[in-house]
This record gives structure tokens, sequence and C-alpha cells, in this order.
């Protein structure tokens, strides 16, 4: 029986930044069902960062629960998070997304130092991140080619092979087309879609991009679901 | 593969990375080079004389004693006088006993009277014996056979002549009784290399016309006169003794130094050059502080450039972190760079130590009469070498308890 639970479910969020700038985050409810594709649009400022920090759990809400897989993120000790981060979500950033010094093959392979979970899930790290590679267009020999030697598009269709690689059940992607030029971007973003639908991983993408709206399932906007608090603390 | 990306990393900023460990190798080569020197110096000082069992003169300290009668450093205060040496011979304990007079000198050399039994007992470097490169050992009154570097500096060859000086740097020589050079020695790296050996008999041979220190106005015997004299010795300035039991040792050494006709001092030794350490350890540990402060300032080094790394290093950490990994592990990566930075440095530093070694060996040998072997590492200096890399691991444990406190706070969010 496959789990029906939303992979992610935030109820009632609020979150301050301790010591820094009188700005908070209020999240009153947010549900991603599983092997759904979600666009998540907010200007700059409007706390996409902060969100996803709460979701990946480098950061904890003062109150409410944000819970991943059905995993209450507050309630795991931080080695326990950073573990369950590194099981859970695979990331994908704007930009500098490797270790450019690392050779392609090390970066897709990261996280697996992390997640042994997501590693036994894998009979072949090699072969897994050459097929990975091969579905996102990467030539073949680019596995012992050193990151920082690729062009932007290929460095991102890297990344979304090290957040694809042991299938986790969460991709987020932050940006991950805005320094790519129009014709790259919809290739990127077309082998994500394909990657993510056929291990019926759930796709979060934040963008202040409207025009990828019709890519995805679903489209949220961060003043729909969330509230900027600018009071004084 | 944490190991090579940390690798990965240091490659990546090669430049100054590099800086780091050489400034590492260089410290190290010199901590080592300066432990090298002292335990060489310290070899060479006790290599200088083996298979003596007692050293005897007149009572002095037990180090002058061996400061001038092995190293020809310094002067004797006093002689032993020639009934007394014989006295002493005779014993029944001494194995052999070669009797050794100072005072004269060559240039900058120092000439020594001995008899033919130095060239057979004086040992030095594990019971190495002295050989003769060229010539022959002394069979006429006024041969003497030269040392290594005294025929290099000055460019002797067997027959030519030398006029000995009447006492050290001094211009009054005896002009009247010059010596042939009947033989030169191999090279020892010993104070033999630069002394110039006559027999006994010759240290009297030229004092024939001198009174008082001076020469006797208008008097100069002719050489093949004092051929036929009776050159019997008044004193000789000290003896290397051989008994035939070394259970023999400290009694004979109580006796002599309680020698009723004349005060006598008769030393061990190995227990005199324990005594030289003791006095100059001092100095030998300044230096060895001096040398281990320069390590500790290439760490310093380090740690500041780590320091400085980190904030341009602030994405690979988010990275890290955002992949799953711990701050721990961002602080493991920071201390895993400096301990491989440590390390190679400390190889590096060893492998500029054997190559200073094979080039300066030679040179130092002639320049200092020091002998440093080359050999494979001791169990001391692979232990100074770990002490690098562990102290290079403490060092940077500053910067990376700050990356640490930086990854908490940035978590994997860093837009730089």
């Amino acid at each position: 029986m496959p789990d029906t639970a939303p992979i992610l479910q935030l109820d009632d969020v609020r979150y301050r930044w301790p010591g820094r700038t009188p700005f908070g985050l209020h999240v009153p409810t947010l549900t991603l069902a599983r092997s759904e594709t979600v666009l998540l649009l907010g200007e700059s400022g409007s706390g996409k960062s902060t969100l996803l920090s709460l979701i990946c759990g480098t950061i904890i809400a003062q109150s409410g629960s944000v819970s991943v897989a059905g995993h209450s993120i507050a309630s795991l000790s931080a080695g326990k998070r950073d573990r369950f981060r590194a099981e859970q979500i695979g990331l994908i950033f704007q930009q500098f997304n490797l270790l450019p010094f690392a050779s392609v093959r090390d970066n897709i392979l990261l996280p697996l130092q992390f997640a042994p979970e997501r590693r036994s899930r894998i009979l072949n790290l090699n072969a897994e991140a050459k097929r990975l590679c091969r579905d996102l267009r990467l030539p073949d020999d680019v596995m012992t080619a050193q990151a920082g030697t690729l062009s932007v598009g290929q460095q991102q269709r890297v990344a979304a092979a090290r957040a694809l690689i042991g299938t986790p059940p969460l991709i987020i992607a932050d940006e991950p087309t805005s320094s790519l030029d129009a014709a790259t971007q919809a290739t990127f973003l077309e082998l994500l879609f394909a990657q993510s639908r056929a291990h019926g991983t759930t796709l979060l993408m934040v963008s202040h991009d409207a025009r990828l709206s019709p890519q995805f399932d679903r489209v949220i906007h961060m003043a729909d679901i969330a509230q900027n608090v600018r009071d004084a603390a | 593969m944490i190991l090579r990306l940390a690798f990965g990393s240091l490659v990546a900023r090669a430049l100054t990375v590099g800086m780091t460990i050489l400034a590492i190798a260089l410290s190290v080569a010199l901590f080592l080079g300066v432990e090298k020197v002292r335990t060489g110096a310290k070899a060479s000082f006790a290599d200088t004389i083996s298979g003596t069992d007692l050293i005897i003169g007149a009572r002095s300290g037990s180090v002058q004693l061996l400061l001038y009668s092995v190293f020809r450093i310094g002067n004797a205060t006093n002689n032993m006088t020639w009934e007394s040496y014989q006295d002493i011979s005779s014993r029944p304990e001494i194995d052999w006993i070669v009797p050794i007079s100072l005072g004269d000198s060559h240039r900058q050399f120092r000439v020594m009277g001995t008899t033919p039994a130095f060239f057979e007992r004086y040992k030095y470097r594990s019971d190495q014996s002295l050989a003769v490169r060229d010539g022959a050992i002394m069979s006429d009154i006024f041969d003497t056979v030269i040392g290594a570097d005294v025929a290099t500096t000055l460019g002797y060859e067997v027959g030519d002549p030398i006029v000995v000086a009447h006492g050290l740097a001094s211009f009054s020589e005896h002009e009247n009784q010059p010596f042939r050079i009947s033989g030169i020695l191999e090279k020892t790296g010993t104070p033999v290399d630069r002394t110039v050996v006559v027999s006994l008999e010759a240290i009297e041979a030229v004092h024939v016309d001198w009174q008082s220190g001076a020469q006797i106005p208008g008097q100069a015997t002719p050489a093949d006169v004092i051929r036929q004299m009776d050159l019997e010795p008044q004193a000789v300035t000290a003896a290397l003794i051989g008994v035939k039991s070394r259970l023999q040792v400290f009694g004979l050494q109580r006796s002599i130094n309680e020698y009723p006709q004349e005060p006598l001092l008769a030393i061990l030794p190995g227990v005199a050059l324990q005594e030289l350490w003791q006095i100059v350890s001092i100095a030998e540990t300044a230096l060895i502080a001096v040398s281990a402060m320069v390590v500790i300032t290439a760490l310093i080094g380090m740690m500041a450039t780590i320091f400085s790394s980190l904030n341009e290093r602030r994405r690979e950490m988010a990275i890290f972190r955002a992949m799953g990994a711990r701050p721990r592990v961002v602080l493991g990566l920071l201390v895993l760079e400096a301990a491989l930075m440590a390390a190679i440095g400390a190889i590096l530093g060893l492998a500029l130590l054997y190559v200073g070694l094979f080039i300066g060996q030679p040179l130092i040998d002639s320049a200092f009469g020091l002998w440093l072997p080359i050999e494979a590492p001791t169990m001391r200096e692979v232990w100074v070498l770990l002490s690098v890399v562990a102290a290079s691991a403490i060092v940077s444990m500053v910067p990376a308890l700050r990356a640490y406190r930086m990854s908490v706070a940035d978590g994997m969010m860093v837009k730089i």
C-alpha cells in the first residue's frame, strides 16, 4: 500500500530570526501531496528562503509544526534532523550548487555519504550516477570531469542528478533556472519533471518567474500561504 | 570519499595551501636539521675517541683535560712529569699507554708529540684505526705525519718541509729544525685531521736550543748532533690508557687521582663527555626551543590561512550541510585538511632535510669536522613528525570551531 499521507505538512508555523531584523514568518497551513509538482512563487524578501530552511530543518519554528513524510522536524535532535534531511530531501540551489573541485561523480554521490538508507536503495552507485547523467542528457564522459569545468546548464543538471539519486521523496529546487538562458531553462525543467515523475518524487520549486506556472500541477504564492511579520520585536 | 574531497579542496587552493605547506616543510626541516646537527655533534664528539679507558693529565677539570687532550680545545694548565708517566705506565693493570705532548703549532694547526703506539692504539668511530693515506709514519726524529685537513688546507704533500712554531699563535719558529712530511693520514672526521703529529723525541729536539720559552741567542745545534742526543722528555701533557680488564678502570682511576708524588687527574672519556653535555645543555635547549618556535609559527600561519579561507568557503560548507552533513562534519573536514597539510609539510620537510644532508654532508665535514650520518629517521624524528601533525589538528580547531558556528548559523542558505 503506497503511503498516502502528505509529504509535507506545515501547521501554524511561526518563526522569527533571533537577534536579527525584526522579520518573522507565519505560515498558517501548507500541504504538499506525494508525487505533486508545486511552484512556489514569491518576491524577494517574502520569506521563501526562511520557509525552505524550516522545511529542511536547519532552523526550527518557534511554534507550530513542520512534518516531512509524516515526521515532525522539531521532534528530531539536531543530528537526526541532518540525517533526516539527507534521507528525505534532494536539494537544488540557484547556482554554485556543486563542489567545483570535486568530480561530477563525487558531487552526485555526496548526499549518500550522509544517507545510508538512500544509499542502500542503489545496487551500483557508479551505474546509477551514470544512468542519471544519461537521463539528464549529460555527456558520457562527464562523470570524471571536475564540476567547476562544466557549463552552468550542465552543472544544474548534475545538481538535479545529485538531488534525485537514491530517490528521496521530496525534491526542493530553489530558483534552479534563474541563471539559465530560456532554451536551457526549458530543457532543464523538462528533464527534471521527467525524472521526478518517473520516480514518483514530489517537486517543490521556488521561483519568482510566474511564466513557469503552466508546467506545474499546482502554483502557490507566498503571499497566500504566509504572512511576513515586520513589527518591532 | 570525504578524504578525497578534503584533498580536492586543498588542491583547488593550491597556491595558498602550497605556501602554507612550504612554510611547514621548511620549519620541520629546520627543526629536524637542528636535531641532526645536535645529535651529529654529540655522536661526532663521542666518536672522536673510542677504546680508550682513561685519560690522565695534570690535575685540572675533567672536561678541560678531555678538551685539550682529545679535541685540542684550550690548553693544559700544567704537565705531568715523565717520572710519573713512567711510574704509572709500569702498573700491572695497564695494557697500553700513549703519551701526548702538546704546546707547539704549525700555522693554525696544533703539533702533537707522541709515540708510534698512537697510530696503533688511537681508535675513533666504533674502533676504527688511523690509516696512512700517503707515505708512512715517522721513521726519523724530524719526520711528521699530518692530518687530512692539514694537507688539504695547506696543500702539503709527502716530502714537503714544514717548520713548527713555538707555542700557539706564535711568531717564534723552530726554523733550525725543519720537519719533513713522511705521511698524510686518511680523513677521520676527528681533531686528528687538524693535527701535525711528531714523535715525542722531536718535541724535545726542537727545544734543544730553547730555554724558559725563548731561543738561546746564537745557539743552533745541528740536526745530526741532535739525533745523537738523549731526548728523553721531562714531561708530557697527557696520556691515553687502555686497561687489561674493564673491572680495573675505577680502581686505577682512584689510584691515579690519589697519586702521592704529583697532583694528577684520571678521567673516563665517556663520563667527561656527559659532563660536557650537561654544560652545553642550556644552549642545546635554547636551540631546540628556537627551532620549535619556528614550527609553531608555521602552524599559526596555517591557522591564519584557514581563517582567511573560511569566508570564501562558506558556500562549500553550506553544500555539505544541505547534503545532510552535520556541523561537526564541517569541523572535522577543516581539521582533516589541516592534518593533511601538516602531514604533507612534514614529509616534504623530511625530504628537504635529506636533500640538505646529501648536499651539505661533505661541506659541513670539511668546514667543521662534523660528520652528519645519513640514516633512516629515528623514532624520535618520527614522533616529531607525528607531533607536528597532531599540533596542526589542535591549532586548526580554532578556525574549525568558527566554521562550525558559521555553518550552524548559515545552514544551507548562503547567498554570497
